[in-house]
This record gives C-alpha cells, structure tokens and sequence, in this order.
C-alpha cells in the first residue's frame, strides 16, 4: 500500500551502510512485508506465475541465442541442430516453445480475473494499462519468436502479418519495405526480427517493474473489490511474506506440472506440423494459421471485409482495453456483487474462447454441416465468416455498448464493509489466538 | 472458528480442483484438435508403435530394420540432411551399444559410415578428393542440390525426412499409412501420367472426378508405391513385407525426427513425480502457514 510504511531495520555494519547509500535491501524487504489483502484467491497468483514465465523465457532464449543461426539458410537446421547436438538442448527449446503457450494462457487467465474483480478501476488505472502494454509487447514478442526457426508457417505468417502494415493508405507500403528490410521477406527481415525477439523481452521486463511499482503504490485489489480502510489495514491484510509467497508457490507448482506435461510428452501438440517444414517462399501452405494464443483477433482480423477495415479492427480489439478504465461506468468494481454484468462477462468469456475457435476454421466452411443456409452479402449465413462476425460484434458491444450502460442502469448487491465480512460473521472475527490454537493441533 | 476454516479451504481446494480439471481439459483438447486438422480422408492405419504414451520406447532390432528399409530403399531419393552417422549410435539410437566407448568411436556406426563416399578437400593439395564416411559425416544426399533433385523427379525434389514425423499430423502412423495406402485408383478418376493415387495423400479429388461421382478420401502422389515384399532382406527373422517394411522404417523416421523424445519422456516421469511431491509439500506448508487466519 501507498502509506507502507518501512519496518527494515539494518542490523549489520554493512547492512547500514548499503542502506544509507543504496536501499536496495530495503527495497526487498518492504517488498515483503508489504500488507496484502488476505481475501486473495487461487486467481490472484497468475501474477507470480507469469514472473516465472518471463524469466524462463528469458533465461532459455538467452542459451538458445547462443547456438540459433539468423540466416535463411541455416535457421531450421540450426534449430533442429539445438535438439539434437546441444546438451539438453530439446528440453531447452520446448522449453521455450511451449512456454510461450503457457505465458498466454497465463496471460489471459490474469487479464479476465482483473476485468472480473474491476481491477482496472480507480486509483488502479496505471497498473492495467501498463499491462495492457506488456500484453500488447508479448504478441509482437511472441509473433517475432514464431518466425525465427523458418519453417512453412514461421515464413508465412511473416508475409500475412507485415502484408497488414501494407493495407494501411498512403504510408503503409514504404512502412512495410522498410519493416521487411526489403521488398520482400528475406535474410534482412530474419536479422531483424531476431534482434527484436531478443530485445522486447527486456522492454516487457521494464513494464514488468513499472507494473509492480503501480500496484504497491495503489495497492492490491481484492475479490471484494473493496478499498481497505486505514483503520481496517491491521485486521484484513497480511504480509506478502509467508502468506503469498506460499499461496503463489502452490499455484506455480501446479502450473508447472501442466507445463512438464506438454515440454516433456506432447512438445508439439500445441504447434503446427507444417512448421518443421522448412520455409519455402515459392509453395503457400493451404491453410495459414497463427499459434492458439493469436486465434482470436486473428479472427477479428479476417471478419471485416476490408482488408485495411480488419487491420484496424484487429489493433482495436487491443486498443479498447486500454481505455476499459472509462469505458466501465459502475462504481462497483467486483463483479460478485454485479450479477447482471456477471452475466454479461460469462458471455464475453465464451465468445472470447469462441473466437479462437473461429480463427481456426476456414472462413467458407459451414458450421453445421448440411444445415440449409442462404447468402448473406458476402458468405454464407451458415458459415464461420457469419459466426465470427457476430463474436466480434459481441466482443466490441461488451466493451462500448454493455459495459458503460450496464454499470449505469444496474442494481448491484449489498457490499460488504470490509474483506472479513463475507467471510465470518460479525466482521472482524480474525482471531490474535489463532496462532496459538494452529500451534495446539499443528 | 475450526468449522469456519474447513468450509473456506473445502472452498479453495474445490476451486484448485476445477483449475487442475480445466488444465487436464486443455491437455486432453489439444491432441484431438491436431489431429482433426490432419484432412486425410481416413482415420490413420494404427502402427502399435512401441514408443506411443508417456512409457512407450523405442524397439532397438525395429529401428535397426528400419535404418536399412531407409538406406536402401529411400535413400535414392529422400535425403536426411539433418542426420549424422555418429546419431544412430546415440542412447535410444538403433546402433547404441553400452559396451563402446562413445558414439563416434561405435563400430557398426563407423563400418556403416564407410559404405558411403563423402566428398572432400585433399588437405595437401586442396583437390577435390572422394573419401570414406566417417561417423561424424551427415548422412550423404542422393542428389548435388534441390535443383537436381527436383529435375530427376518430375519437378518435385523429394522431401527430406530429417523430421517428417514432426513435420506431418499423425507423425510415425502417417508415414506408416501412406506406405502401405497405395491402392488401385478408384473408378473413374483421372491421373495424369507420374502421379499415384494414394488413400492417406493430403488433397481434394473433386476436380479430378466425372460430376456427381463419390469422391475418393485422399490425393495424389509423385512416389511410385516404393516398398515390395521381399525387397529388404532382413537377418532377424521378421517378416519381409510391405507392411513390416512400412512400419519399420516410419519407426525409424520417428526415432531420427526427435531422437531424444525416449530420455525426455523419462526424464519427464521423474519430473513429474517430483513435482506433484513438491506441489503436496508446498500445499501443506500453505495450510499450516495460513492456519487461523480466516480468509
């Protein structure tokens, strides 16, 4: 919290002199200390997971970086030579590979329990729109990463996505030359896209500490959704340490159960096959398609008929989240206590997960085989183009449309005073002889 | 207050237990959904690989088998750039032998290195000079670049099989299917000459089939059927069939596409337990940490 104050003392003569001169012990242990709601649930921990996630991203990249050759000509089997050749070097990769699958389920998770618990409301806006930044760095991260080994989609997936800057009137050709490094993808755009891939992992570390700075500045939300009074920080919070630090460990053990279960027996259940084959700028693939994570705006992409149209609602999917925190008119941030925008979110969720769905199919292809259908503009009505049309119009009405009128016209439910309310009866009931009682059956 | 206590963490652990449930889902859907995308025409023929599941491992005598359906049938055409002598005596590899000091210095390996000639520079005079493999040398191309390879094969360069099982959905009982999928074409579609019909081909026959016909599963091939009973003669006593050729030599391409896939499923079992014993002792420090506070 803001008003945090230091409880570090130095003990040790050096201790007190870094302390005088750099506080950086300090820093880590108010850090620690820090008073964190003790309301927090298992959905608050994908924070800590995706810590994890950036760093074995980082720390595997940088060895892959050792051994990855940037050129047309040697990238895949450079690549392959890491799974063969270097000492756990296949671990290292799909290491690598499926963590960035694991970064966005993680991502994703933490994003819907911030829009759920209105945790991108006052005096919280900085910490969501620096993380909509981070996320917004991780797709190009994880976009740029994608192209490095070469293969069929790794090249192709390049052409489609910078053929977007293209669609952009007047300035988006010279943009696209210069971003390509050239007329077309070649060795200039691999060497660039790998210095790229390297560096925007340190740009989203960067994000990462001003992330963090912001919210122990405003302080924690919690599933209440509640400010926690000043009277009231004593009895509802607890220090970050042990108490999250063991939570956030639980849920990190967990998560990387899941994340040794695809590295180690499925590595490419998550991929495509079409990637080990090596990129072959003469043969178009016949069905192009990004990694799961990219799915759903990669279907918001294709549903406007234009293609400039698309880009434009593509970036804007993204772009709305960064002003999510004036689009929602609601002075209740929990969603707990807003059923009927609970309602709404479920719906949102479902489209979210719908959408990907969409941008996995081919657009022409009916949803319900041998339904009779009819041609509705451009496509058939029964067709995913349709489906993921009216997805997206979900997906942009539940930002613009639901959110600002929802939150004016809704009754939301009685809020509890404080975070112990729903909890125990009588409020403030977080007993000081609970230790002693813990210590009798412990 | 103890009652208290048990009711919030029955609720905690029954949301973990929804959150493991949902991960196990998300594990579950990702495999049907890469093979959904495969379009073949027919579910593929299943191999039985021993190496299949999370225990499965390779069968040494199998991929041995399937090293000579390779080197003598495939290997006129079918490049393996990324493969080196040295490789097939590596742990898991059909050569391995605990007995030898290390892969390069592995015998079979180097008496299989030297049938081949490797081109190279004399270093005293700096001609070109054609020497024996040795098994550090990659497994030789049949042809001198893509151009070639295409040229000799109607236009198409046979693809390199470094990684086809990585590289097509269904992986080693893909490769198995389409060996052994060369049927007689069905009535009335048309093939042009150096094509194949094969049941397990990706493609659409549509345009090739007279108007309102059923349309076959499958596509066209450039490979002529490759493999012939009798073609491979095998010491070990196996059965010398298309459908064991097939399936031997789709192990093997198996094995070369990721030959560590066996050490890492290992090391993924102990990983596991590992894990899920740390996941019971960092769950109990977490009850015992959070004992008496109500949350």
């Amino acid at each position: 919290m803001s008003d945090h104050e230091s409880t570090y003392v130095p003990k040790t003569g050096v201790e007190k002199w870094l302390d005088s001169r750099l506080p950086i012990v300090r820093f880590g242990a108010d850090y620690m200390s820090l008073p964190t709601p003790k309301n927090l649930n298992y959905w608050w921990t994908f924070g800590g997971i995706l810590a994890l996630c950036l760093a074995v991203q980082i720390a595997t990249g940088i060895v892959l970086a050792m051994h990855y050759v940037p050129n047309v000509e040697l990238a895949f089997a450079s690549v392959e030579r890491i799974m063969r050749d270097v000492n756990g070097g296949d671990l290292i990769r799909y290491t690598h590979a499926n963590g960035a699958s694991m970064f966005f389920i993680a991502v994703y998770l933490h994003m819907l329990r911030g829009l759920y618990y209105g945790s991108y409301k006052a005096p919280r806006e900085m910490i969501w729109i620096v993380g909509c930044v981070i996320f917004f760095l991780m797709i190009a991260t994880a976009f740029l990463g994608y192209v490095l080994p070469w293969g069929q989609m790794s090249y192709w997936g390049a052409e489609v996505i910078t053929n977007l800057i293209g669609a952009i009137p007047v300035i988006g050709e010279p943009i696209l030359i210069w971003l390509r490094g050239g007329p077309a993808i070649d060795n200039a755009t691999l060497n660039r896209f790998f210095s790229l891939h390297y560096l925007l992992p340190f740009v989203i570390a960067g994000c990462v500490v001003l992330h963090l700075w912001a919210l122990h500045h405003a302080g924690q939300n919690n599933p209440v959704g509640i400010l926690i009074p000043k009277d009231r920080l004593k009895k509802d919070t607890v220090p970050f340490h042990p108490y999250f630090t063991v939570k956030d460990g639980f849920a990190i053990v967990l998560f990387l159960i899941l994340f040794a279960v695809f590295v180690f027996f499925m590595p490419n259940a998550l991929g495509h096959a079409d990637n080990y084959i090596p990129a072959n700028p003469l043969q178009t693939p016949a069905h192009i398609v990004p990694e799961w994570y990219m799915l759903p705006f990669y279907a918001i992409l294709r549903a406007i008929p234009d293609k400039f149209g698309g880009v434009l609602a593509m970036f804007g999917a993204i772009g709305v989240l960064f002003v999510l925190p004036w689009l929602d008119t609601s002075k209740v941030r929990s969603m707990r206590y807003r059923p009927a925008m609970r309602t709404f979110f479920v719906i949102f969720v479902l489209v979210g997960l719908g959408l990907g769905w969409c941008g996995a199919q081919l657009p022409d292809a009916p949803v319900i085989p041998g339904m009779p259908s009819f041609t509705l503009m451009d496509g058939q009505l029964n067709s995913y183009l349709w489906l993921t049309r009216l997805f997206t119009a979900y997906y942009f009405a539940f930002f613009l449309i639901i959110m600002p009128i929802v939150g004016l016209r809704e009754t939301p439910l009685p809020i509890p005073a404080t975070i112990s309310e729903p909890v125990l009866p009588g409020g403030d009931a977080m007993t000081a002889a609970a230790p002693a009682a813990a210590e009798k059956k412990g | 207050m103890a009652t208290m206590n048990l009711e919030t963490s029955m609720r905690s652990m029954k949301k973990t237990l929804a959150l493991v449930a949902a991960a196990a889902g998300l594990v579950l859907a990702a495999q049907p959904a890469a093979a959904a995308e495969g379009g073949h025409g027919y579910a593929l023929r299943d191999g039985n690989f021993s190496f299949e599941g999370p225990f499965g491992t390779f069968d040494q005598g199998q991929l041995q088998r399937g090293y000579k359906v390779y080197r003598e049938v495939c290997a006129s055409c079918h490049s393996m750039d990324l493969m080196h002598f040295r490789t097939l005596a590596e742990p898991g590899g059909p050569f391995y032998d605990a007995h030898q000091a290390s892969a390069a210095e592995n015998r079979y390996v180097k008496a299989l290195a030297a049938e081949v000639q490797v081109a190279d520079i004399d270093t005293e005079t700096g001609e070109s000079v054609m020497r024996d493999g040795t098994a550090a040398d990659r497994f030789p191309n049949p042809y001198p670049n893509a151009t070639a390879a295409a040229a000799a094969n109607g236009g198409a360069a046979p693809p390199d099989l470094s990684v086809m099982a990585k590289a097509r959905h269904g992986g080693a009982g893909y490769i198995y299917s389409l060996l052994t999928g060369y049927a007689p074409p069905p009535e009335g579609l048309q093939i042009r000459p150096g094509q194949y019909y094969n049941a397990y081909m990706a493609g659409d026959l549509t345009p090739f089939m007279p108007e309102g016909a059923h349309v076959p599963p499958g596509g066209f091939i450039a490979m002529p059927p490759p493999l012939m009973d009798g073609q491979v003669t095998y010491d070990d006593g196996s059965p010398e069939t298309v459908n064991q050729y097939a399936k031997d030599v789709a192990a093997f391409i198996a094995w070369a596409s990721d030959p560590k896939q066996v050490q890492r499923k290992q090391s993924g079992v102990g990983t596991l337990i590992f894990l899920l014993l740390f996941a019971g002792v960092t769950y109990m420090s977490y009850r015992r940490i959070w004992k008496g506070v109500a949350h």
